[in-house]
């Protein structure tokens, strides 16, 4: 049972390390941009696995975290003059930080499920509109670096030289995302998501690992923050705390498997890979894309709740149902 | 002072009804599937353009289309819920919310590509009229929307305490295993309420459009603001929906004077949080917390 | 060992408890018994903190515990099983215990060896590796049991432990409950089966319509006419013992 589970995960990671080193082989530079693309979108979806996946607060905002990192990396460069590695890692904790209020705020309020999803959306609507408001963030405009294509400035000379700083980013957020697993806070993360009343009785400060949770998918939602604004040098308010980012933050998880180390990168890879072959054939339109994630999205929770990870998932026998009084 | 605040004020009550009777679809769809229906934004901007499409197209009058818009739009919520919504959920609580988040996404970004954004308005002869009101001058059909949806409101509030199918569906709030040994058909019952709540859409849409615009991103900016209506009134209240819809206009209206067009906004956005944080169970909670 | 006093608990217009008090000594099985809906659950969620009392105290080993958060009174030493059991679904019967363990094993190896110790004391070794949610009823129960024994209490609250199991089932339980007790864990149980509140009770507490009604030894309450007539109605206690002396 656990053997197939364990064969899956063999394939897949063999399957998206195959992927992962193409740019260096075959890829022309237009593909390599595209997997770094693919590569901050895992990133996005990593982080918000921590607590969607494995903790079961699906949140519907998470671009607040990504938006609010690349936002603060960014002006920190332009209004600060600071060097881009120390923007970077300050926003990295302005990730976290973010996280961890909105989490206090909404665990301390006791807000799950739905709440909790609307919450996180209302969060990031609110920094998106503060975004666009004040000249300091750019105002509609939106902030954008200028060019320095050194690794000093965390910019990059050639496509697969960017490719090679996400790809690096993405890996350690796979160790950090095995890492939790493999750890009590994973364990208590999980039980917290399938029962939270049982996990307190059994001693877990709930809150506590909620709260926690929340902070370092803000940190990783960071580095994928971190690693747009780099790339591309440019951030605006839609870009940042968009609607768009956060459901990207969430389809690849939930497309891939939620809750499962690979599922997140999965799910980005096969997503945005179909996306892309679909725009190849039936001609690329504003929107058309989002409609074909949406599509996905819909097939995979009639057919393949959970996710495609779950393809590998042993079926068990009928529950036998709690009793109840 | 005064003379801008009361303008202010009975505009944003204007506006709120319109919120108060999209919030009331939603509220009831909330009280009844225990959904938090995340097309319910995306619903009411394809009502938009289907009324706008209606007058474009046949000419017809927003106020003439609304009974057919009424019962179409009934139709495509009843098919909704039946046939994506409940068989693609499997019935989980998370995975519900999903479904209507996809939804949301195909419809909003179906619309983006068919209609483009442009903004869409209608002519109407009469759309300029303006009626005095005190200090205030009130355009015409902005009156008749506020006028018609507490008529729909009370429309709405008969159906569901006096008719049949609206006790079956009030049963099935509160009890629905009873309820399903008393013979009410569920799936049936709870087809016709999302049913209902998306004629509530159709209804709001005939009104907002001789005031207001289409485009595909509308419907998102009502989403928030139906959310936190419902929210602050009270989930599964009717009064709270009517009052929390007036509510907010009057907030939102406020906000726009004093914090201009953009920061405005976040006025709604501040309710919303602070009341699922500190009062989560809404002003007229009709069964106390969730 | 743990010290109630005048418990009360009102649910709107309801009084679930109504200034109920209780001792338990170290080292007992003591039983709360009492007829369905009596306020039993209640006192347990006021006692573990899941919610806190209108008044009334609860204290634990000399130290007031009254309100304190759940988690913070397992980590004390009490740990409270739940009546519908539901266990972690996704995971296998030792992950499932070791959440318990890890309250005292932070490393992830440690946790999951001392929850197969766990599990092979309560005799689950062979389900280890299985789902939790493939369990029957009784495998359910055994595994709430083996979830709270990891976390090494010193008092341990079972709610309706029994309940759902057939009696061979009961059987089997009953000394793994006295052996648990054996190795130095108090026990304060709420039960419905008679049979082992009488064989594992030293002392029991009976709760009717949220008061504590009476006190003693499970032979004495079985004769007690005020137990008798919270159980069985108004004046059965009078029919009962009209029929002995008839018969």
């Amino acid at each position: 049972m656990i053997k197939r589970e364990h064969t899956g995960n063999v394939i897949v990671a063999v399957l998206l390390g195959v992927c992962a080193l193409l740019p260096y082989f075959v890829l022309s530079a237009a593909w390599t941009g595209f997997a770094i693309n693919i590569l901050i979108f895992s990133l996005l979806a990593l982080a918000w696995n921590i607590t969607g996946g494995f903790g079961g607060m699906m949140s519907f905002g998470h671009a607040v975290l990504f938006g609010s990192s690349a936002y603060a990396t960014a002006m920190l460069q332009l209004h600060l003059g600071l060097n881009a590695w120390l923007a970077g890692a300050v926003a990295l904790a302005v990730g976290a930080l973010v996280g961890g209020f909105i989490g206090a705020l909404s665990f301390r309020y006791g807000l799950r499920g739905s709440y909790f999803a609307l919450v996180t959306l209302a969060f990031a609507e609110v920094f998106r509109v503060l975004a666009s408001s004040f000249t300091v963030t750019g105002g509609g405009q939106g902030l954008s670096l200028p060019l320095g294509r050194e690794l000093a400035n965390l910019q990059f000379a050639s496509r697969l030289d960017n490719y090679t700083f996400v790809l690096i980013l993405v890996l350690i957020a796979l160790a950090i995302t095995i890492a939790v697993r493999r750890s009590r806070f994973g364990a208590y993360l999980i039980a917290i998501r399938e029962n939270e009343e049982a996990a307190k009785a059994l001693g877990i400060n709930t809150f506590r690992v909620k709260v926690l949770a929340m902070t370092l998918s803000g940190a990783m939602a960071g580095t994928a923050g971190v690693a747009y604004l780099q790339t591309f040098l440019f951030v605006d308010s839609q870009i940042g705390f968009g609607t768009v980012m956060s459901f990207e933050a969430l389809l690849g998880p939930i497309i891939g498997g939620a809750g499962t180390v690979l599922g997140p990168i999965l799910g980005s890879l096969v997503l945005h890979t179909l996306g892309e072959v679909a725009r190849e054939s039936i001609g690329g339109a504003p929107g058309l894309n989002l409609v074909f994630y949406g599509v996905v999205l819909l097939i995979i929770l009639r057919f393949l709740p959970d996710g495609l990870m779950g393809i590998f998932k042993p079926r068990s026998r009928a529950q036998a149902k709690p009793e109840g009084k | 002072m005064l003379g801008l605040i009361v303008p202010a004020v009975l505009n944003g009550l204007m506006s709120g009804a319109i919120y108060a009777l999209v919030a009331l679809g939603l509220t009831l769809i909330y009280g009844v599937l225990h959904i938090i229906n995340f097309a319910h934004g995306s619903l009411l901007m394809l009502a938009l353009y289907a009324v706008y499409f209606l007058h474009v197209l046949f000419g017809l009058d927003p106020y003439v289309a609304l009974p057919f818009m009424v019962a179409g739009f009934f139709a495509l919520g009843y098919a909704l819920q039946r046939g994506v919504i409940s068989t693609f959920s499997h019935g989980k609580d998370s995975n519900i919310l999903l479904v209507t988040l996809a939804l949301s996404i195909i419809i909003d970004n179906l619309a983006l590509y068919f209609f483009t954004s442009n903004t869409r308005t209608v002519d109407l002869a009469y759309a300029f009229e303006m009626v005095e009101i005190g200090p205030a001058f009130i355009p015409l059909p902005r009156l008749i929307a506020f006028i018609a949806a507490l008529i729909f409101a009370g429309l709405l509030w008969f159906v569901m305490t006096r008719t049949r199918t609206g006790k079956a569906i009030r049963a099935i709030a509160v009890e629905k295993r009873g309820a399903e040994l008393m013979g009410i058909n569920v799936k049936h019952a709870y087809a016709m309420c999302f049913g209902i709540g998306t004629a509530c859409l159709a209804a709001a849409a005939c009104l907002l459009l001789p005031t207001f615009y289409v485009t595909p991103q509308v419907g998102y900016a009502f989403v928030l603001v139906a959310f936190t209506t419902v929210v602050l009134g009270g989930m599964g209240s009717f009064v709270g929906a009517l009052v929390g819809g007036l509510l907010l206009g009057v907030v939102e209206a406020l906000c726009g004077l004093f914090l201009g067009e953009t920061l405005g906004q976040i006025g709604i956005f501040a309710v919303f949080i602070l009341t699922l944080l500190f009062r989560p169970a809404g002003l007229f909670s009709p069964r106390g917390a969730r | 060992m743990l010290r109630v006093q005048g418990l009360t608990k009102r649910f709107g217009g309801v009084v679930a408890v109504d200034n109920a008090s209780l001792d338990v000594a170290e080292g007992r099985i003591v039983a709360l018994i009492g007829p369905n809906g009596a306020g039993k659950t209640t006192l347990f969620t006021m006692v573990s903190g899941f919610q806190k009392p209108d008044t009334g105290t609860v204290t634990y080993q000399n130290q007031d515990i009254t309100g304190m958060a759940p988690h913070a009174i397992c980590q004390m030493g009490v740990t409270r099983t739940f009546q519908i059991v539901q266990p972690f679904a996704g995971l296998s019967v030792r992950e499932n215990i070791a959440i318990g363990s890890h309250l005292h094993h932070p490393k992830r190896a440690d946790a999951l060896a001392e929850a197969a110790v766990v599990a092979e004391s309560l005799g689950m070794k062979a389900m280890l590796d299985r789902p939790a949610q493939d369990l029957t009823v009784a495998g359910r129960k055994r595994l709430e049991l083996a979830r709270a024994l990891a976390t090494r209490p010193k008092l341990l609250l079972l709610d309706e432990v029994m309940a759902g199991l057939i009696p061979s089932e009961v059987l089997e339980i009953i000394p793994m409950i006295r052996k648990i007790r054996d190795s130095g864990v108090t026990i304060l149980l709420i039960e419905h089966v008679m049979q082992a509140v009488m064989s594992l009770s030293e002392e029991a507490y009976v709760l009717a319509q949220g008061k504590m009604i009476a006190h003693g030894t499970p032979q004495q309450l079985v004769a007690d006419p005020t137990v008798i007539e919270a159980y069985l109605g108004h004046g059965a206690a009078e029919r009962l013992k009209a029929e002995h002396a008839n018969a």
